[in-house]
């Protein structure tokens, strides 16, 4: 354990690099509440909040129920001229389940349906531990970060304006009615920026490290007089 | 060692002019994903397993692999429908639209809103993109004052957070196929452009992450003072 404040020029021990513009800055413990910001790009470097391990692990398991909701619910109803069809998420990717078109379809509910499930099954993973006081499991830290390079691909927000969009376009041209499933993924976006907020991802790096994970490698370093 | 660390805690008044002391200027290389500092040396990091890449130009040529991968198939998706419509079993008419036709479509209706939405998101903001990061790799690791640093890193920030809202025309694409498959009256198929689309901006998605901010910062002249020691 390092001591409050100190940091080593030669072994980058105690010291934060901004991961946007590279300057360094000296580690600091922050208060629940609290927001580091860095002072030349202005760009969020750490934002702990109160209770967050905890809330995030809800929000993600609420993410998990919302989900299945909205996959086997009906999504969207149409009719018109007596012709109707109904259709849940699954229709909604299978559309393009023609030919070459299948990549596609793969890729469409992984970023719909399965990035976002699996991002809150990684975070319960990694977070479940911390949030009570025990050592972080033993792929933690591949599980965390995987669960950050995968952030930018899960597409649920996107979908949902783009539903919206699809129903303007369709409207003149038919009748159509919402079914459970459209409410269940506006919660599902809901609940995704309510996480969003809890997460931050220094804070969760740090308790990984205190918490005893083996891959801090300080340790080893040798250590250089200053 | 008159410029020591900034500290996150108590300076946000910092003067922004002021020469900073980055990670690389001190001999030591900080890592993207987690923000922990490691010796010139080091290849991953000990805390998160992610690769530390120092901030020079030889990233870039990811960003231009991305990009005109991206580029070149934004080309089909202009030209292939996107959608394939047909009403009354192909008695009243079969069409197939492109991205731009879809617009002219939506103008001729009348529907102005979804038009413009749909005009932004598949035609300007792609074509920004591919502007944006261009220039961002070309200009980057230059001399450029803080201000324009500042600008710069505006432009990534907009260009990384719009990236993966072009991906709505795919599901507009996508729902309506799913939805309107009503017989006889009218239905709607994908065509080969929304693939073609889809590619175009996951790669563009890939150039952009690609792109280091770092360099952004890289080439302000941080020696201007001559009082500065050389760390």
């Amino acid at each position: 354990m390092q001591i409050e404040g100190t940091y080593d020029l030669t072994s980058g021990r105690g010291l934060i690099a901004c991961p946007r513009c590279d300057a360094l800055h000296v580690e600091h413990d922050l208060h629940a509440g609290e927001t580091a910001r860095c002072v030349r790009c202005n760009a969020v470097l750490a934002s702990p909040r109160a209770g967050a391990f905890t809330r995030i692990i809800a929000l993600s398991f609420t993410t998990i129920v919302l989900m299945l909701a909205a996959v086997f619910f009906p999504f969207l109803r149409i009719s018109r001229s007596g012709f109707g069809n109904e259709t849940s998420l699954f229709d909604v990717a299978l559309a393009f389940s023609h030919g070459p078109l299948i990549p596609l379809t793969v890729g469409l509910l992984g970023a719909i349906v399965g990035l976002p499930v699996l991002r809150a099954c990684l975070l319960v993973y990694t977070l479940l531990p911390l949030s009570r006081g025990r050592p972080p499991r033993a792929h933690a830290v591949g599980a965390f970060r995987l669960s950050e390079t995968l952030r930018p691909w899960s597409m649920a927000e996107i979908f949902v304006i783009g539903t919206t969009l699809a129903l303007v376009k369709v409207g003149g041209l038919a009748t159509i009615s919402f079914g459970p499933a459209f409410w269940a993924f506006c919660a599902l976006i809901l609940v995704n920026a309510a996480s969003n907020v809890f997460t931050s991802a220094t804070t969760i790096w740090d308790a990984i490290e205190d918490g005893g994970a083996h891959t801090d490698g300080r340790e080893l370093l040798r250590e250089r007089p200053e | 060692m008159n410029d020591s660390p900034t500290n996150p805690g108590h300076d946000h008044n910092a003067e922004h002019d002021a020469p900073i002391l980055t990670a690389h200027r001190a001999g030591l290389i900080g890592c993207r994903g987690c923000g922990r500092v490691w010796p010139a040396a080091e290849e991953t990091c000990h805390r998160c397993g992610a690769g530390l890449v120092p901030p020079d130009r030889r990233s870039l040529n990811g960003v231009w692999a991305w990009l005109i991968a991206g580029f070149i198939f934004y080309i089909p998706a202009n030209l292939f429908p996107m959608l394939r419509t047909s009403t009354f079993g192909g008695l009243a008419g079969n069409s197939e639209s492109t991205i731009f036709g879809g617009v002219l479509e939506l103008l001729h209706y009348g529907n102005w809103f979804v038009a413009a939405v749909v005009f932004t998101a598949s035609i300007i903001v792609p074509i920004g993109k591919f502007i944006s990061i261009a220039w961002l790799a070309l200009v980057a690791g230059r001399p450029a004052t803080v201000h324009d640093a500042h600008r710069r890193l505006v432009l990534y920030e907009v260009v990384e957070f719009i990236g993966r809202w072009s991906m709505i025309d795919v599901f507009v694409v996508a729902i309506l196929s799913a939805l309107v498959q009503l017989g006889f009256v009218a239905s709607i198929h994908p065509g080969p452009a929304a693939v073609a689309f889809a590619l175009s901006v996951a790669f563009t998605m890939l150039s952009a992450q690609s792109f280091d901010p770092r360099l952004i910062w890289r080439g302000l002249p941080l020696r201007s003072r001559k009082d500065q020691d050389h760390l």
